[in-house]
């Protein structure tokens, strides 16, 4: 197996580019789980480790980009109040030692519909910058998945980073394990409420195909709000709210759970994110 | 009697550092995985990919071919018998002609690399045909039924309760898989480093499958990571073995997280049906069980685990009228045998469900229902043996009760059922107090000859008492080497004490299971250094020894203990057996099983969240009756561990 270690990024994409079967790698805690246990084995690996700028973050007006190599850890330390949604969402990631080297970019690659930072980045309506030698582009995180561990990613491309709007408050990240911590989600749920765009956003983990938004539900909750005073959420907007999330998922029935308990506890987390979110809001 | 020094540094009743403990902390203890040997091999396992299917061929020619393979064996190579077992001789070295679960070795691999041995395993070509597994007890063939039956079999009672109740598999899931490194020796014998349970019974049933005798497979305990029932079956004792003598060299097998599930016996599945009958007053009457227990493809310990719990199936309950029946099946699942609690753990979640059942149709409280019918010592078990021992079940669960309960949760997450991934800030959340208490028999059952052999020489070394101790008591994580060394310094007075690695070249120590190792190696230890002792007594004419002097029966000092022993080392071997048990009766299952008892009383408190069905468990409060706590840390430890595992088997 060939290791490729570039050290700049315009060296990484070449080495992309030269070789579209190499398969990145940057914390390396989805990548060497599959090459320990003989699941896949590329003819090249392409440690993106050394390439300073993935793991660098910083603003543009009221919008951050955050490097593809920057860590959960990091992202928690660093961006908690920027990006409150993300921040929970990785605070739930494995353990301490995944945190330390688990990226959201390597998420993104991945590609799972478990995945537990896909659910906030869609509930910001957040943007994905990938880059090959034939340039960048960007696309939503809601039509960077295509299938279960599929993404638009072309064989030459990398992932850049992800673009977002900050926040500080109004958004939530609830997930639902079979125990209490170092857990894959059963089903998650991500919530951003915009009170100055007065827009909502949502994101589902683990209960469909994909990581999806819940759009009928966000369309409701619109309609809905008292953005004006910020009067409480009356209980039947909640209930409702968490009614056509629930229907916004497509669940399969697996070892982690059923395709009813998914759908249920949606609705639960839905309803009680809102009700958080809000709160944090008023 | 003579007196033993209390005195002396270390000794009993105190909580010595372990010697492994530090090690381990830091990682450097060497596990079994960690043995190394020049010019070793890395042997590898083909496992069969179905539950049932009939072998119709097997083609070794391409994994012969791969450079590096030394040797590709399989049933056919097997030189003495070929199959195994702890209690029945059922289970095949390799399989022959046909697989019965999935995980089931067929074929083993010798390379000079651990990957090229694993590639050979994949290009070993076996023609199965598949056939449809039995995978439910009640469809399988009959393995044993242990019936135990008192009193009047048609009692009626005022009160009744009914459940059926249904447990899963669990897995020991020790640290340190399966392991260890087999040297074949100049005399044809081999030298196994592994780490095991019990030597002796691994050294039985090795040399039987070699075809070779006894004293030419010598075992020596290396490193072990834990066992908790799950070792005292073979895993890669004969194959690395039967690799080593084929190729003379040294070869060295180490499972992966993944291989180990198929290396050793799990927890038996029960679905367990009781009916408990009561009075008014809320006295028990009767009950009725049927306890139906999933043994896998072979037979392992599932014998004893039946009559386990058939015997200790109603729990620590006085009930005069008793029909129960625990029966265990063959099926094409993974095999199952033993593990913590081997049998009294299944029966416990069904009695104890029933018994707060049974509180809520009195309307009483579930402690007072369980104290209200707790044995004591001289109750009568429903096999009719009288409890001599201490029977403390009413206390420890008052004691229990009696702890304070703990504060309600914060709103911190972390406290919350979910945790941090957040999904509730208290909403739906309730909290739940439940009590139970579990029996469990110490020490081996049924007429079992169970026995441990010490050997204690006490000597100079450097001008200063020192004492060997050498048993083959496996270590496997609970302490048995500290707690030996306790006890010869109580019992001869003299702080340097060494315990030498455990192996075959001693008597058998038994098994490190069934709570037994510190009862029965540690007696044996006790009564080896009493042996020494009055052997050098009567050299001096001493009736004790205390602080380092013999004295005689007025407590003057007659001779300095290195004196005593001077330049003549006292040697004594001890065999130690705890009083006889006898088999019960196969019909209605009376009989004089058990040895003595282990009670344990919990009250869990736990925050419900009951919209989503997540829990979060707030404190268990535990009360054991633990005798003497010959070394109270490691005790705390025990049950500080076992909580864990019973906290995880939901
Ligand atoms: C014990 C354990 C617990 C875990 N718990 C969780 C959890 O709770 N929630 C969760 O969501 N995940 C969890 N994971 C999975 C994993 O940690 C995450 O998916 C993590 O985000 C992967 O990041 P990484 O940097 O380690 O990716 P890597 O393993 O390095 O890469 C993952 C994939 O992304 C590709 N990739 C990486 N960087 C780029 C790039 N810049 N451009 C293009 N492709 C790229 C790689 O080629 C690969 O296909 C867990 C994993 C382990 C081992």
């Amino acid at each position: 197996m060939d290791f490729l270690q570039p050290s700049t990024w315009d060296e990484a994409l070449a080495a992309k580019a030269a070789h579209p079967d190499a398969v990145p790698i940057a914390g390396g805690t989805d990548v060497m789980v599959e090459l320990n246990f003989d699941r896949r084995r590329p003819p090249a690996l392409l440690d993106l480790s050394r390439v300073a700028p993935l793991t660098e973050w910083g603003t543009d007006g009221d919008m951050l980009r955050v490097g593809a190599g920057v860590p959960y850890r990091r992202i928690i330390e660093e961006l908690g109040g920027r990006l409150p949604g993300l921040a929970m969402a990785a605070r739930t990631v494995g353990s301490p030692q995944i945190r330390n080297r688990g990226t959201v970019g390597g998420n993104l690659g991945s590609a799972s519909p478990a995945g537990d930072a896909h659910p906030p980045l869609l509930a910001a309506r957040a943007e994905v910058e990938l880059a090959s030698v034939r340039g960048v582009r960007r696309v939503p995180v809601e039509s960077f998945f295509t299938g279960p561990k599929r993404s638009v990613l072309a064989p030459d491309e990398l992932i850049a980073a992800f673009r977002v709007r900050t926040a500080r408050a109004g958004e939530q990240f609830a997930k639902i394990g079979t125990r209490n911590a170092m857990v894959i989600a059963v089903c998650s749920f991500a919530l951003a409420l915009d009170p100055v765009r007065r827009t909502v956003g949502t994101g589902i983990g683990s209960a469909a195909p994909t990581p999806v938004r819940a759009t009928a539900a966000e369309a409701f909750l619109v309609a809905e709000l008292d953005w004006d005073s910020r009067g409480a959420v009356p209980p039947g907007v909640a209930a409702e709210f968490g009614r056509l999330v629930a229907a916004a998922a497509a669940p399969i029935d697996d070892v982690r759970g059923t395709a009813a308990y998914r759908r249920h506890a949606l609705s639960v987390l839905a309803r009680r994110a809102l009700v958080w979110a809000w709160e944090g809001l008023r | 009697m003579t007196t033993v020094d209390q005195a002396v540094r270390d000794g009993i009743g105190t909580s010595p550092r372990r010697p492994d403990g530090t090690l381990k902390v830091k990682g450097e203890f060497a596990f079994s995985s960690d043995l190394w040997h020049e010019d070793m091999l890395w042997g590898a396992t083909l496992r069969s990919p179905y539950p049932r299917a009939r072998i119709r061929g097997i083609d070794l020619t391409a994994a012969l071919a791969l450079p590096g393979v030394y040797a590709v064996l399989t049933h056919e190579d097997v030189r003495g018998a070929k199959r195994y077992g702890l209690e029945i001789a059922d289970q095949p070295v390799l399989a022959m002609g046909e697989v019965r679960y999935q995980g089931e070795p067929v074929a083993i691999v010798a390379a000079d690399h651990p990957e090229t041995a694993r590639r050979a395993a994949g290009h070993i070509a076996v023609d199965y045909f598949e056939l449809p597994p039995v995978t439910d007890p009640e469809e399988g063939e009959l393995l044993r039924r242990v019936p135990v039956r008192t009193g009047d079999p048609h009692a009626t009672a005022d009160v009744v309760v009914t459940g059926e109740y249904e447990v899963g598999m669990q897995d020991q899931a020790f640290l340190g898989p399966e392991s260890g490194l087999a040297v074949p020796a100049e005399d044809g014998g081999v030298e196994l480093y592994v780490a095991t349970q019990w030597l002796h019974v691994d050294q039985k049933q090795v040399a039987a499958c070699l075809g070779l005798p006894a004293e030419k497979v010598r075992l020596s305990l290396s490193g072990v990571g834990g066992a908790f029932g799950a070792r005292e079956d073979l895993s890669m004792q004969v194959h690395a073995s039967m690799l080593a003598l084929h190729t003379r060299r040294p070869v060295k097998m180490v499972y992966g997280r993944e291989e180990s599930f198929y290396g050793h016996v799990h927890r038996h599945p029960a679905k367990l049906r009781y009916e408990h009958g009561a009075t008014s007053g809320g006295d028990l009457v009767y009950v009725r069980a049927r306890i139906v227990l999933d043994g896998g493809a072979y037979a392992s310990s599932s014998t004893a685990v039946a009559a386990n719990a058939a015997t200790l199936g109603i729990g620590p309950y006085e009930v005069p009228n008793v029909d129960m029946e625990a029966s265990v099946y063959y099926t094409n699942n993974p095999p199952c045998g033993a593990m913590r609690g081997f049998g009294a753990v299944q029966a416990c979640f069904a009695y104890e469900s029933q018994m707060d059942k049974l509180a809520a149709a009195l309307g009483m409280s579930p402690v007072e229902v369980r104290i209200r019918n707790a044995m004591t010592a001289g109750s009568r078990m429903p096999t009719g043996q009288v409890v001599e021992g201490p029977a403390p079940v009413a206390s420890l669960l008052a004691r229990v009760r009696a702890r304070p309960a703990p504060p309600p949760s914060t709103l911190d997450l972390r406290e919350l059922p979910g945790g941090v991934a957040n999904t509730t800030h208290g909403e739906g959340v309730v909290r739940g107090v439940g009590y139970a208490i579990g029996i469990k028999n110490v020490a081996f059952s049924e007429g079992f000859d169970d026995y441990s052999t010490a050997r204690v020489r006490l000597e100079l070394i450097g001008g200063e008492p020192a004492v060997l101790v050498h048993t083959a008591a496996a270590e496997v994580g609970q302490g048995v080497v500290t707690v030996q060394a306790q006890i010869a310094r109580t019992e001869l007075g003299v702080e340097r004490v060494t315990v030498a690695t455990a192996d075959t070249t001693v008597g058998s120590a038994g098994s490190s299971s069934a709570s037994r190792q510190t009862y029965m190696t540690g007696g044996a230890v006790r009564a080896a250094c009493q042996a020494v002792r009055a052997t050098l007594l009567a050299r001096v004419g001493g009736a004790g020894i205390v602080g380092g002097k013999v004295v005689n029966a007025a407590g003057l000092v007659v001779a300095d203990l290195a004196e005593a022993i001077g330049d003549e080392p006292i040697e004594e071997t001890v065999e130690w057996r705890h009083r006889p048990t006898y088999p019960i009766d196969p019909e209605t299952g009376q009989g004089n099983a058990h040895v003595q008892y282990a009670f344990a009383a919990h009250r869990a408190t736990v925050d419900v969240d009951v919209e989503l069905g997540l829990v979060k468990v707030v404190e268990i409060a535990t009360a054991q009756d633990v005798g003497k706590a010959v070394n109270p840390l490691a005790v705390e430890g025990q049950i500080q561990g076992v909580r864990h595992r019973g906290w995880g088997w939901h």
